[in-house]
């Protein structure tokens, strides 16, 4: 199945992906309306050490330990997506701390937000890969 | 001195109620003009650092961003203009020779734009490219003068070594060293897509490009740098560099702090040296010198690769071309004083050479006189921008065209013009690894194929519309030019007709 | 045709049926349930009380899935009795099997207090019924004795503290959450609840209960209208014992699931099993590993050959927005950074990371759980760079292009 996939060697550390993902999920139709003087809550997020970079979200891993470990059935995965059930989330992050990847996101005791390759928009395609200057994000199977 | 008297060439313009402080310009620039303010929660700009690349405009999401001219100029004058003026404090300030990138942004004449281009009516059928064939195919290289026959009539084929083209466009030697090894690896790649070439510039091969080497021109310069047997071995053709349009007459100089790592290595240099290539090459003063370093590179390729001459157009040129055509070279290149480069001294690269109109012209003219226009090719650059300018070089006699600033373009150039600073914010005239990574040749080979794809198909359409289906047909075929507002002598020199006539 | 009986239900059942279903979509399976409705999740509870989730969205799994699978479910029926190839229920029936899962769960110990026959509105806290009762038992006016400062008590607490004018919390521990919190830690989130208006007397024990007062060790008196016994867990292994399974504090299983009797497998809170954190055996009774003892136990089950080796106990709790992470055991170096509200504690031990502690800020913790599961020595990564802010920057740019890149 089609994944977002890293490409490190171009990523530019531009973090535009976080701001298209935070863009996308307020199904808003101009960024500046939509995120000016908001903070934002991505569901993809850059680790940056300077000379390493990089995009991180949800892997949708085969395994996947955090719908393994959700103790309100919230996680689900759903044609090989990780889903969650914003209804049925009550915040506990179990899943947080489970996930290798540190790709679930608390959002101050509501739901937790993750991932869903914008499924759970109107965006089509992930907005993150759509956005990305430099191709360092791709959306396509792999491996 | 305690006094700037360079005022911000540019304004950074941000609109506030669409600036989401994502900070992308922040990160973006190499020069440093965003920093963010964390309490105050505002982006500033220093623009006195700005050199308008439009790095951050493109990237800005909200498009929050414009950069433009400072309105804040001098008194009005004519004759001390306000860049004539900046350059005296500069001066004033530095002690220094100007520097300067790119191709020569005066308002000189650009003949390509009072030329225009015939089509047909009612008594010659134009040609649809979409319906019909069209061959857009060239091949460069020594033609022979007559069709010559064997004992038993049959035909010999044997030439002397060509390239073949798939359109008659190249992109034209710029080093690794001056451009990154993305922007080199985008060009090798996009050559190899096409069927056509690139070329190494005086920087060498490196080692992870030999793979393009079919599609590869490897240059020897006066510099000498990179050149060994395996080298000229890769290339499908060698190009001895005499002369570059934006700086006739001076050589070159990549700073030491350019030369680092692999940029080292392909040289064959020291690290941290600077690479010099001097004006002239100081085993060449002569056309007979200049066969010596024709045939040696023929030797040592074993008869087996073209071998080019590159020149600048100065004022004989036609002179020149006919020795070189004499030399034993199989295609003379011939750069136009709007030619880009990575850095060059500013009163060089603005008055020195000619227009590559006006030089082609001539040098196409005085070879068909002497007899000897099936010695050589002809390849032109020097501000080639587009399918048109193409048509009209190929119209004018010549064979096929080198682009490079438009090749940049397609990479992302911006024509900031500030190559020499080594900060490209492109990824392209820089060596910084944190900037050579925004260029993704998966990306910059792409649109060098889309961009040569475009004008193929304009190329097609342009010359449908003459009714003539190959550039062999259209080569040196002037009736199908006419100028606009040029005055006797250069319609003389240009060999064409006015438009009416 | 094989034949699963599966005994329970608890989220151990769920995903030992995921786990058959994965291998073997032709066998028979049948899910005793001991309650009567379909499995929910138990430790949202508390949230039902707080108005945080609905008694239907607590169930895991819609009818549906049951009847689409062709699981025979029986609700309100106990395993009585277990024999060789036979499960013998509390309604006579008795279920035939080739394949036995038991998860039977645990259940809240009361322990004999004098007097506390005399307390009239006494409750415990684990199943949806408790909190029915318990729910319809307060009010607003309700005075509240929780016996126990556990995760129970305390989410019990939390749970309620809107709806009711007073809560105590007593425990025989000198600190909350004993069990998964140190000293200073405890001490923290104690503060959180009593922010709240949550009152504690802990090192202290109820000697004797008159009606509607505890009278404490200590000499003090506590007037309470409800009691909430939440003192711990004691797991249900009654059925196992008489049919002779080895049995220490829960039931011995391997790493395949396997109990030591044949065709008999077993998973969640009865279970116990290796810490691989200290190296010990022990019964680590919360969600995320019964479920993934029953999917592993499930894929055996069916013909599969599945190893669940890398447990630890590790739970992700919160007391009034106030976060609290814990994995592993608390052994080793300790590397602490405190600021403001939040704690972060790694404990590193013989080049692994084998615990930690985080309150308050817990954005991407899951980075070092994984370390403490997969027993990472730490020479291979760089820990150093990651040991202030969780990323991936410290695997090797190979890791990363694996699990990122999706590169083989």
């Amino acid at each position: 199945m089609k994944k977002i996939y890293v490409n490190e060697e171009w990523c530019l550390g531009c973090h535009l992906c976080e701001y298209n993902c935070a863009f996308a999920a307020t199904g808003d139709k101009f960024m500046s309306l939509a995120l000016k003087d908001k903070e934002i809550r991505p569901k993809i997020h850059v680790e940056d050490d300077g000379k390493i970079m990089y995009a991180v979200s949800c892997r949708h891993c085969e395994d996947a330990i955090c719908v393994k470990s959700c103790i309100s059935g919230a996680l689900s995965k759903e044609d090989g997506i990780v889903k969650i059930d914003k209804d049925k989330c009550i915040g506990c992050l179990t899943c947080v701390l489970v996930c290798p990847y540190g790709a679930l996101v608390p959002n101050e005791g509501k739901a937790v937000t993750k991932c869903e390759l914008c499924t759970d928009n109107k965006c089509g395609e992930p907005a993150c890969v759509k956005g990305c200057p430099n191709n360092a994000i791709c959306f396509e199977e792999r491996g | 001195m305690s006094i700037n008297y360079i005022y911000p060439e540019y304004e950074v313009v941000r609109n506030d109620a669409r600036c989401i402080r994502c900070r992308v310009c922040e990160r973006q620039c190499a020069n440093e003009v965003h920093s963010y303010d964390e309490e105050r929660n505002l982006l500033i700009s220093d623009e006195a650092k700005c050199v308008n690349c439009k790095r951050c405009v493109t990237l800005c999401p909200t498009h929050a961003l414009k950069i433009v001219k400072s309105d804040c100029r001098f008194k009005e004058n004519a004759n001390w203009t306000d860049d004539t003026i900046r350059e005296i404090y500069k001066q004033a300030e530095s002690g220094g020779v100007l520097l300067s990138s790119m191709g020569n942004p005066k308002p000189l004449p650009v003949y390509w734009d009072k030329i225009l281009i015939n089509a047909s009516q009612v008594t010659n059928p134009s040609i649809d490219p979409l319906r019909e064939p069209m061959e857009t195919k060239v091949f460069l290289g020594k033609k022979p003068d007559k069709v010559k026959r064997d004992e038993n009539g049959n035909i010999i084929c044997k030439t002397s070594p060509q390239l073949e083209l798939s359109i008659p466009i190249m992109f034209s030697a710029m080093s690794y060293g001056s451009i990154s090894y993305n922007a080199h690896a985008s060009l090798a790649r996009a050559a190899t897509e096409l069927g056509i070439y690139y070329n190494t510039g005086e920087g060498g091969l490196h080692e992870d490009f030999y793979q393009y080497g079919p599609n590869t021109i490897v240059q020897v310069a006066s510099g000498r740098f990179g050149v060994h047997k395996d080298y000229l071995e890769a290339g499908a053709a060698v190009e001895i560099k005499m002369g570059q349009g934006a700086k006739p007459g001076i050589g070159g100089h990549l700073p030491g702090a350019k030369i680092v790592g692999d940029v080292s290595r392909t040289r064959m240099i020291p690290e941290g040296s600077d690479a010099i290539s001097p004006a002239p090459h100081h085993d060449i003063y002569s056309i007979e010198d200049l066969r010596q370093l024709v045939y040696s590179l023929k030797e040592a390729t074993e008869y087996k690769k073209p071998v080019i001459v590159k020149v600048a157009a100065v004022h004989n040129i036609a002179a020149i071309a006919s020795g070189i055509a004499r030399s034993g070279a199989d295609i003379i290149a011939i750069d136009g004083f709007r030619g880009g480069t990575g850095a060059a001294p500013t009163r060089i690269r603005d008055n020195v050479g000619i227009p590559i109109e006006l030089a082609l012209a001539s040098v196409d003219q005085r070879l068909r006189d002497e007899g000897i226009r099936n010695n050589v090719s002809l390849v032109v650059g020097g501000s080639i921008r587009c399918a048109s300018d193409v048509v009209k070089a190929i119209a004018l006699g010549a064979d096929a065209c080198y682009i490079a600033t438009g090749a940049l373009l397609a990479l992302g150039c911006h024509l900031c013009r500030s190559c020499q600073g080594g900060k490209c914010n492109w990824g392209i005239a820089t060596q910084r690894p944190e900037l050579t990574k925004r260029l993704n040749p998966d990306i910059g080979s792409q649109r060098l194929i889309n961009l040569m794809t475009a004008w193929k198909h304009e190329i097609k359409e342009l010359m449908g519309g003459m009714g003539i289906n190959s550039i062999e047909a259209l080569r040196g075929n002037r009736l199908m030019l006419r100028g606009v507002g040029l005055n006797g002598k250069e319609l003389e020199i240009l060999g064409i007709s006015h438009a009416g006539e | 045709m094989k034949n699963y009986v599966v005994v329970g239900g608890g989220i151990a059942s769920l995903g030992c049926i995921d786990g058959i279903l994965e291998n073997d979509r032709e066998g028979r399976i049948t899910l005793i349930c001991g309650e009567d409705r379909l499995p929910y999740s138990r430790p949202l509870i508390s949230y039902y009380l707080e108005e945080k989730t609905t008694l239907e969205k607590m169930q895991y799994r819609s009818e549906e899935f049951f009847k689409n699978n062709n699981i025979e479910v029986k609700l309100g029926v106990h395993a009585e009795k277990i024999e060789a190839d036979t499960v013998v229920c509390d309604n006579g029936e008795k279920v035939a099997y080739d394949k036995l899962l038991v998860a039977t769960g645990s259940s809240p110990f009361v322990p004999p207090i004098s007097g506390l026959d005399s307390v009239e509105k006494k409750f415990t806290f684990m199943t949806e019924a408790d909190a029915l009762a318990l729910e319809a038992a307060i009010d607003k006016d309700s005075r509240v004795l929780i016996v126990g400062a556990g995760l129970i008590g305390l989410k019990c607490a939390e749970g309620i503290a809107d709806k009711v004018s007073e809560i105590t919390v007593c425990d025989l521990a000198d600190k909350v959450l004993s069990s998964i919190l140190d000293k200073d830690c405890a001490d923290l989130v104690k503060e959180k609840m009593e922010e709240r208006g949550i009152k504690f007397m802990l090192s202290d024990s109820v000697e004797k209960f008159d009606g509607g007062r505890a009278t404490m060790k200590s000499g003090g008196t506590v007037e309470f209208d409800v009691l909430v016994m939440a003192v711990g867990v004691r797991p249900n292994l009654t059925q196992l014992k008489e049919t002779g399974a080895e049995i220490n504090r829960g039931v011995l299983v391997n790493d395949k699931m396997e109990t030591s009797l044949s065709n008999i497998y077993a998973a969640g809170d009865l279970t116990e099993g290796m810490d691989i954190s200290s190296g010990t055996e022990k019964v680590m009774a919360i969600l995320p590993n019964a479920y993934m003892q029953g999917f592993c136990a499930g894929k055996n089950m069916s013909g599969g050959d599945c190893v669940f080796d890398n447990q630890i106990p590790m739970n992700s709790i919160g007391f009034f927005g106030y976060h609290i992470m814990t994995a592993g055991s608390y052994d080793g170096e300790l590397y602490e950074e405190k600021s403001g509200d939040s704690v972060k504690k790694l404990y590193v031990k013989d080049n692994r990371l084998v615990g930690l502690i985080f309150l308050g800020s817990v954005d991407k913790v899951g980075i070092y759980t994984s370390l403490i599961r997969n027993k990472t020595p730490l020479d291979t990564i760089d820990f150093e760079k990651i040991k202030k802010n969780p990323s991936l920057l410290a695997f090797s740019q190979n890791y990363r292009r694996k699990n990122l890149g999706g590169v083989l």
